[in-house]
Order: structure tokens, then C-alpha cells, then sequence
């Protein structure tokens, strides 16, 4: 196993960077390698070179910090659910995000995506912290089943109300339909650097919450008996979500599939270990985020399909097979 | 002998019932003890409270005289070691990984590892026979192998108090005698404490050296299998008609059932 990691570990890092390169060269207006390299190492300001460090590199680098955050904050949910199906946004933080988005249009009239971004953290906090409040209340605190009924609840609950406000008012509806299709596309970097706090402190939380997730994974009881506080590791796991999660989706909208699908992939190369899965699964998450977002750049050109409808496309079919495939991986 | 683990005048329950009702145990150091009854009373209850898997509503269990709740949760784990009925791992993790869990008590965020926490897997490993098995992934071993990867597990965690809950559950004879044959001798050669829920009477008797029957949350005998597993307490106790003889092989008490199809010579 040792071997296969380390070289596993290789190959994602060599991916990581071709994909990254691809990202900068690839898009809707074909700027010729050259010109690339000229944009990269020796810009003078020409066209060329402004699309490159003006568009292609925030948007790639905002790709890079929320694949990695849909990655980890999806392969937490997962482990701490130990249901292979979860989805980071089982917490209710989407649609906290989204519900939060609607009534800043709707009642404060904002119009740009980057004036969404503090309503939709928010949003994403206190819809998160709700779940939990919700999910902890019964006997024996927060459990991956009580989490999971209070998030579905929540979220079903804003997104009545989303869809109310939005039916209510055309104007509302028009700005949030931009929001909701997630796209790391039209955001500049000050996106990233208001997030990016959150993104990180998120990532350190996770980092120390991976060994009580290795044994929380051999269920509850045996934790226990190994010494680990279980409703600490859960509610430091459920904040770096909620982080991670909620810095994404308030940097660009909400994207699906890649919290779900990204912990899959990394586990055939790392096995159920949390130690080696959450770094693995921040590098899937970039390497497929920004993969998806350079073909829906070349897909229908010269328009572009956001990523977040990429996602979808290529993920659902993703999420049959596993569905469909005989054993479900128990976690 | 010293008292390891105590209850004292102990309650646990679930919502409004009580399961385990104002009871009083103490457990020895180095011994095996059994604990027997039937279905719903309270055993495992019992157990998981001994290991603070559940708290206590009245009285307290003590730990070498402590009380187990008020200490930190990972020094008791450095003593006190607990093997739920049934456990599950995650699919793909090997039999060494699942060994190596075991240290976490041992181990700091910033020290993952070291050449004690290696020895011990190695040792737990060579222990339990299933050192060949150790890059094998726990979901294709066999019932038997399985629970020797669990019984492997506790063992790394390397402490001198074992609550087993149901070691036999799913196992077929051969790998239930296999599963205590190995219990008896962590007792034997190491001198663990251990205190075991048992479903099987004959194994009991031949394996412990302590037995305690409860009944609706208490325990209504204790003693060495031959003072407990009488004739009247099986009647008493599961409700049970049944004779008792001498193991011919062990020379414990043997209960024979006597059912209602059966009638008596």
C-alpha cells in the first residue's frame, strides 16, 4: 500500500500541474502557445496577455482552492456520515448559501457576485450551525443519522423558501439564476483572498481532525473505547466543513458532484486511511475541478458552459455506477 | 488480587427505562469473568457502562478506585480496552491497518508513529497467529480470522483490562472454541483482566473463572461456575429446565436442556 501512495502521490501531482497548465492555455479565445508563454514570463500588456493574467490565472487559481475545499469538505462528510453517498452539502450550507444570496437581492438589492459572497458565508454558517443545533439536540448528541435527517429538514425548508422569493420576484429570480450555476468563471481574484482565510484555517481543522476520523471510521463504540472524544472530533469536523464548504460555495455558487464523487476516486489509491484520503482528495478535487471547467470552455464555443453544469453532466453518470455497482463501498 | 473495576450501586438506562438497576460488581485483577442471562438483561448494558460507552445515571463505576467518568477518556484508554459485539471496518483496510487503530491512544497528532506502537502490532499480531494475514484486507478474512483482527486490535492497544462483548457472536463451534482458547491465554501467559459477555453456558463454565448471572438489570448470582450454574438457577434465572452434569473433558458444569418434547428417564 506504501508504494502505491507514494506513486499515486506522483501522479497527481504531475497531473495537478498539466491540468493547471491547460487551464491557462485552453479557452474560448485560442491564444497560441507562444503567446502563452508570453503572457506568462514576458507580458507587455498586449490582449493576449491580459486574458491570460487578468481571466485564466485568478480563474484557475480559484478552481485550484475550491477543488480542494469540495474535495476535503467531501471526503469529511463522508467519513464522518460513513455513508458513501454524502454529500458536503447534506449540512444544509447550499442552501443556506442560496437562501441567504435570494434575500440579499430580493431586500437589499445587491447585484454582483462579489457582493454575494459575505450573505452567502453567512448564510452557509448559520444554516450549518442550525443543522448542528438540530442534529445534537437528542439523547447522545450529534450522530450521522440525526445530522443528516436535520440537514434534509433545513434544507428542504430553504429551499421553500428560496423558490417562494424567487416566484414572488422576476428581478430576484433573473440575478440569482447567475449565482446558482456554480462557475469559477468572472470572478477576480479579490474572490479568493476574502475566502481563501476560511479555506485554510478549514484545512488545518481537517488535517487534525484525520486520525479520530480513522478511528471514529471503526464505528462509534470502538472510538470511544480507543480514547477519542467522539462529540468533539464530530463538531470540529462538521466546523471545518462548514468552512470549506461555505467558503466554496460563497466564492462560486453552489458546485455539485465534486464532494461526492472526488473522496471515490481517492480512496482507490490510498484505501480508507483519513491521513493519506483528505490530502488526496484535495488534489482529485482540483485536478477534476478545473478539468471540467476546461472542457466546458472548448465544448460549446465560443460560449462556455459553467462548470457547475459540466459537473453535473459528467458526474451523474459517475454517481449511477456507483449506485448501481453491486457492494457499495462500506465506510 | 486487587480490585481492577468496580460498579457501585450502578444505573444505566435508555429514555426512561432502566436497564441496569442500582448494581453492585467488582472484577479482580487477572481474572476471567463471564457474564451470562438472558436476552435484554442488561449484560451488555453492563459491559458498555464498565467501559464508559454509556454513562452512568446513578452510582459509579471505578476504575483502580477512580471514577472512570471523571477521568480523562485516553488514559483510560491506555488501560482499559473494549471490544464491541460485531464490529464493522471500512472496506479495503488491511488487517495490519486495522491492528495499528489500536495504538491511537499511544499516539499525539504531531507523533503518529513509533517503533513501540510497530512492536506492538507486531506482538498482537503473532499473538492472535494472524501475522500472515497482516496485508490482507479485513472484508475477505473469514468469521474466525476477523475476530482474531479485532481481538488484535485490543490486544495493540496494549492494555491489562479487556471487556469482550460476545468475542463468539456469528462464529462456528471450532472458531468459538479458537476465539476463547485465546482468550484464556492472554489471561494465562499475560495476566489480562478480562471480563466477557457470554451467551453460551457450557463455554462459560469452562472458560471463566468468575461467573455472573443477571436478570432485569441485576445480578441475581455469582461465584465460580460450579457455585453458579446450578440446576435452580437455570430455572430461576432464563426459565429453564434443564440438568447438569460434569464436562467430561473439563470437569465444569455441563447444562443439558431438558425442553418440552423431552421427558426425563
Amino acid at each position: 500500500m506504501g508504494r502505491k501512495r507514494w506513486f499515486g502521490l506522483l501522479f497527481l501531482l504531475i497531473a495537478l500541474v498539466a491540468v493547471c497548465l491547460a487551464s491557462i492555455a485552453i479557452g474560448s479565445k485560442e491564444i497560441p502557445l507562444s503567446g502563452v508563454w508570453h503572457g506568462l514570463f514576458t507580458p507587455t500588456g498586449a490582449e493576449d496577455d491580459v486574458v491570460i493574467r487578468e481571466l485564466r490565472i485568478p480563474r484557475t487559481l480559484i478552481g485550484i482552492a475550491v477543488g480542494i475545499a469540495l474535495g476535503v469538505g467531501g471526503a469529511l462528510m463522508q467519513g464522518h456520515t460513513r455513508n458513501p453517498l454524502a454529500d458536503p452539502g447534506i449540512l444544509g450550507v447550499t442552501h443556506g448559501a442560496a437562501l441567504a444570496v435570494v434575500l440579499s437581492i430580493f431586500l437589499l438589492g445587491v447585484d454582483s457576485l462579489v457582493g454575494y459572497i459575505w450573505f452567502a458565508f453567512a448564510g452557509a454558517m448559520i444554516a450549518s450551525i442550525v443543522v448542528f443545533l438540530l442534529g445534537s439536540a437528542g439523547r447522545g448528541g450529534p450522530s450521522p443519522v440525526t445530522l443528516a435527517l436535520a440537514g434534509a429538514a433545513v434544507s428542504a425548508l430553504m429551499h421553500g423558501l428560496v423558490s417562494a422569493i424567487v416566484l414572488l420576484d422576476q428581478q430576484s429570480l433573473d440575478a440569482f439564476r447567475f449565482w446558482q450555476v456554480g462557475a469559477i468563471a468572472g470572478r477576480d481574484m479579490s474572490v479568493l483572498t476574502q475566502v481563501l482565510p476560511f479555506l485554510v484555517v478549514g484545512l488545518v481543522i481537517a488535517a487534525f481532525n484525520a486520525p479520530g476520523l480513522n478511528a471514529l471510521s471503526l464505528g462509534e463504540d470502538v472510538a470511544k473505547s480507543l480514547g477519542v472524544r467522539v462529540g468533539m472530533t464530530r463538531s470540529l469536523g462538521v466546523f471545518a466543513i462548514t468552512l470549506l464548504v461555505g467558503g466554496a460555495v460563497a466564492a462560486c455558487g453552489p458546485i455539485g458532484f465534486i464532494g461526492l464523487v472526488v473522496p471515490h476516486v481517492a480512496r482507490a489509491f490510498t484505501g480508507p486511511d483519513y491521513r493519506w484520503l483528505l490530502p488526496f482528495s484535495a488534489l482529485v478535487g482540483a485536478i477534476l475541478l478545473l478539468l471540467a471547467d476546461i472542457v466546458g470552455r472548448v465544448v460549446a464555443r465560443p460560449s462556455e458552459v459553467e462548470v457547475g453544469v459540466m459537473l453535473a453532466l459528467l458526474g451523474a453518470p459517475f454517481f449511477i455506477y456507483l449506485v448501481r455497482r453491486k457492494k457499495l463501498v462500506k465506510i | 488480587m486487587s480490585v481492577r473495576l468496580e460498579a457501585s450501586s450502578l444505573s444505566v438506562g435508555y429514555g426512561e427505562r432502566l436497564v441496569v438497576d442500582t448494581l453492585d460488581l467488582s472484577v479482580l485483577g487477572g481474572t476471567v469473568t463471564a457474564v451470562i442471562g438472558p436476552n435484554g438483561c442488561g449484560k451488555s448494558t453492563l459491559l458498555k457502562a464498565l467501559g464508559r460507552l454509556l454513562p452512568a445515571r446513578s452510582g459509579a463505576v471505578l476504575l483502580d478506585g477512580k471514577q472512570i467518568e471523571r477521568m480523562a477518556t485516553r488514559d483510560v484508554a491506555r488501560v482499559l480496552g473494549m471490544l464491541p459485539q460485531a464490529p464493522s471496518a471500512p472496506e479495503g483496510l488491511t488487517v495490519a491497518d486495522l491492528v495499528a487503530r489500536g495504538r491511537h491512544p499511544h499516539q499525539s497528532w504531531y507523533r503518529q508513529w513509533s517503533s513501540e506502537d510497530a512492536a506492538a502490532v507486531d506482538a498482537a499480531l503473532e499473538m492472535t497467529g494472524i501475522s500472515d494475514l497482516a496485508e490482507r484486507t479485513v472484508d475477505e478474512l473469514s468469521g474466525g480470522q476477523r475476530q482474531r483482527a479485532w481481538i488484535s486490535m485490543a490486544l495493540a492497544q496494549g492494555t491489562d483490562l479487556l471487556l469482550l462483548d460476545e468475542p463468539t457472536t456469528y462464529l462456528d463451534l471450532a472458531h468459538q472454541i479458537d476465539v476463547l482458547d485465546l482468550v484464556q491465554e492472554l489471561h494465562a501467559v499475560m495476566g489480562r483482566t478480562i471480563v466477557m459477555v457470554l451467551h453460551d453456558l457450557n463455554l462459560a463454565a469452562r472458560y471463566a473463572d468468575v461467573i455472573v448471572a443477571m436478570r432485569d438489570g441485576r445480578i441475581v448470582a455469582q461465584g465460580t461456575p460450579a457455585e453458579v450454574l446450578t440446576e435452580s438457577m437455570l430455572l430461576d434465572v432464563f426459565g429453564l429446565d434443564a440438568r447438569v452434569v460434569e464436562d467430561p473433558v473439563a470437569g465444569t458444569p455441563l447444562v443439558v436442556p431438558v425442553g418440552s418434547r423431552h421427558r426425563l428417564p
